[in-house]
């Protein structure tokens, strides 16, 4: 399979990357390469196979459902380029 | 007292407990070493002379008492990966600029909760993406290894050169270095770079495809990534979920293992750290290998594999024969697609997590006429080539209609690469000996492999097959190749079996000997 300029418009913009012209015929070559490359693991026969959900077998640990943490709204909002009383600001999302 | 820094962990921490140094002697040793050589290496992007120091006096206190923990006192670099408090963590990327958490990871806490000295945040590739260190937001780590070549020349007289040695006749042998500058590998190419030009005792590294063992073997010093679930992931900035793992780099295996049992814990905060008790690594080294089964799997001999790799293949497989293991010809069939299906599910992990950098909770914000137009520019500016690269693999691969023949094939082939182990590993393998990385270290802006992203990707092909499998694996230096650059060899283990790796690559240590770059920078 191979991407074409389209498609990779499409997909910058699914992923919120906004590509030039320029970018997106670069970027075209460079997937597409990629691509190829991993095209070979069509060759393996997976029938059969279950995919891989856990690398480890481990049980997922479940903590008690009791509050541990929190009143750190300062702390959260400290690093945000711009915020007011607490509150994220952004441009205005609803018309 | 530029010596202190050349001392090992285990040395630093016997001269330490003894009072014949200080924790503020050795940590001022560093920040001078840093300095002087941080111009040329780019290892660290941020020293916190201030805080080493008051961590120093804090430990001398404690050592005064005849207390401290088991780093007491011993300066460490940190990779820009873990958050650190109060202090720069971005990833080495742009798009987090300016960010610094309120926060601490569990592994860096670990690590201050025993003692140890923080000197700075490490360089590293953008989001641990990249196999040179090239892809960092602050530019490239330079490897204090250089290419050299030897020259016999007749002397009239005796001469006690740099790097050179008199021998009997009156002919000297002299290692000319070259000047160009090589990369320290990558991602971890900072804390590579650091820990062999002895500007930190030993530094924290992250392994997603061989992030800390392909920089290891590039710059002759020891990594160990640890099985999948040792070390918490909190606080890690996180590239691909599933493959991620924190590790050390150390001057040699005892170090390392230091670290590691430092690094390891059973973390409440991340699901998939494992509860099971941190053994004590350092009790093992110096246990013979006798009767221990060493694999040597056939799929490791690559087309293309510099001569020098495949005899360094060869001593290190002598050495352990020598030591007593039985050596056994093994197969891992699966090995050859481990890459092709890691650059599926790391950009599919990859470009879910970095969705969280939209410029509205923390870094940069780059402002749009709304709020989609303010995401894609903040996004454009802040990501480095080969960032948005594997972002957009991977929201390719997971788009709807791709995602069955891509990452569902690719999870598919990651279940028959860690079978191919199972199976060897059932028979009786205790562990694997393979070659760490394809190649010795090569030049900064090396046009091969900056032209095509595939070719900069095969870097990994023999340590990604670890992470696919959830395996652990050291790098440990071996020898030097024709051009006097370090190269190393990669023993991988059972799941959670970093005792043998240990004990196994001691052994080959002690056989190859050690090795530092000749001082040029």
């Amino acid at each position: 399979m191979s991407v074409d300029l389209q498609t990779v418009k499409r997909v910058a913009h699914l992923a919120r990357i906004a590509v030039s012209e320029e970018d997106a015929e670069r970027m075209t070559g460079e997937l597409n390469a990629i691509l190829g490359f991993v095209e070979q693991l069509n060759e393996v026969d997976v029938s059969g196979v279950e995919p891989m959900t856990s690398v480890t077998p481990m049980e997922m640990k479940k903590r008690q459902d009791v509050v541990t943490d929190g009143d750190k709204a300062a702390d959260i909002v400290a690093n945000a380029p711009a915020t007011d009383e607490n509150f994220f600001l952004v441009p205005k999302v609803v018309e | 007292m530029s010596d202190l820094t050349h001392l090992t962990i285990s040395e630093a921490r016997a001269k330490l407990r003894g009072k014949e140094i200080t924790a503020a002697e050795i940590t001022e040793a560093y920040l001078s070493a840093i300095e002087r050589a941080n111009p040329v290496l780019n290892a660290y992007v941020a020293v916190t002379a201030d805080k080493a120091r008051e961590m120093a006096k804090a430990s001398d206190a404690k050592l005064a008492r005849g207390e401290g923990g088991a780093l007491e006192g011993i300066p460490l670099g940190i990779k820009d990966l873990f958050a650190t408090e109060g202090i720069h963590t971005q990833a080495c990327s742009h798009v987090l600029d300016g960010f610094k958490p309120h926060y601490e990871s569990t592994v860096t806490s670990n690590l201050w909760a025993d003692g140890a000295v923080m000197l700075g945040k490490l360089n590293m590739d953008e989001f641990a993406m990249g196999s040179s260190n090239e892809t960092s937001y602050y530019g490239p780590v330079i490897n204090p290894w250089r290419r050299s070549r030897l020259d016999t020349v007749v002397m009239p007289t005796t001469h006690h050169g740099d790097g050179g040695f008199v021998s009997a006749g009156g002919a000297k042998t002299a290692r000319t270095l070259d000047n160009a500058q090589l990369v320290p590998g990558g991602s971890s190419g900072g804390s590579a770079s650091a820990v062999a030009a002895f500007l930190c005792a030993g530094a924290t590294a992250t392994d997603t495809g061989g992030s800390i063992r392909q920089p290891a073997a590039f710059t002759g010093t020891v990594g160990i990534k640890p099985t999948y679930g040792r070390c918490s992931r909190w606080g890690v900035v996180a590239f691909a979920s599933s493959l991620d793992q924190a590790g050390p780099i150390a001057r040699d295996v005892r170090d390392a293992a230091i670290l590691l049992k430092s690094m390891a814990s059973s973390d409440p905060k991340d699901t998939t750290s494992v509860d099971r008790p941190v053994p004590d690594y350092e009790a093992v080294i110096g246990r013979p290998i006798k009767g221990m089964k060493v694999g040597i799997p056939k799929e490791y001999r690559v087309e293309g594999m510099p001569e020098d790799i495949e005899a360094l293949w060869q001593k290190g497989i002598a050495w352990l024969k020598e030591a007593g293991a039985e050596i056994v010809d093994i197969s891992l069939p699966h090995t050859k697609y481990a890459l092709p299906a890691y650059y599926i599910v790391a950009p599919a992990e990859a470009s879910s997590n970095l969705a969280r950098y939209d410029g509205v909770r923390y870094g940069l914000r780059v402002p749009g006429k709304d709020i989609v137009e303010m995401y894609e520019k903040t996004r454009a500016a802040g990501f480095g080539r080969e960032v948005k690269r594997r972002i957009m693999i991977g929201t390719y691969v997971l788009s709807a209609g791709y995602y069955d023949a891509y990452y569902l094939q690719a999870q598919k082939v990651r279940t028959l690469i860690k079978r191919d182990f199972e199976n060897v590993f059932a028979a009786g393998v205790d562990v694997i000996l393979t070659p760490a990385t394809p190649s010795a270290a090569f030049g900064v802006a090396d046009e091969d492999m900056n032209s095509d992203p595939v070719k900069m990707y095969l870097n990994d092909i023999f340590t990604v097959t670890v992470n696919m499998a959830g395996l652990p694996g050291i790098s440990v230096p071996a020898g030097l190749d024709g051009k006097g650059l370090p190269l190393g060899l990669q023993l991988i283990g059972r799941p959670f079996d970093e005792e043998t790796l240990f004990q196994t690559a001691h052994v080959i240590e002690q056989a190859a000997g050690r090795f530092q770059p000749d001082k040029w920078w």
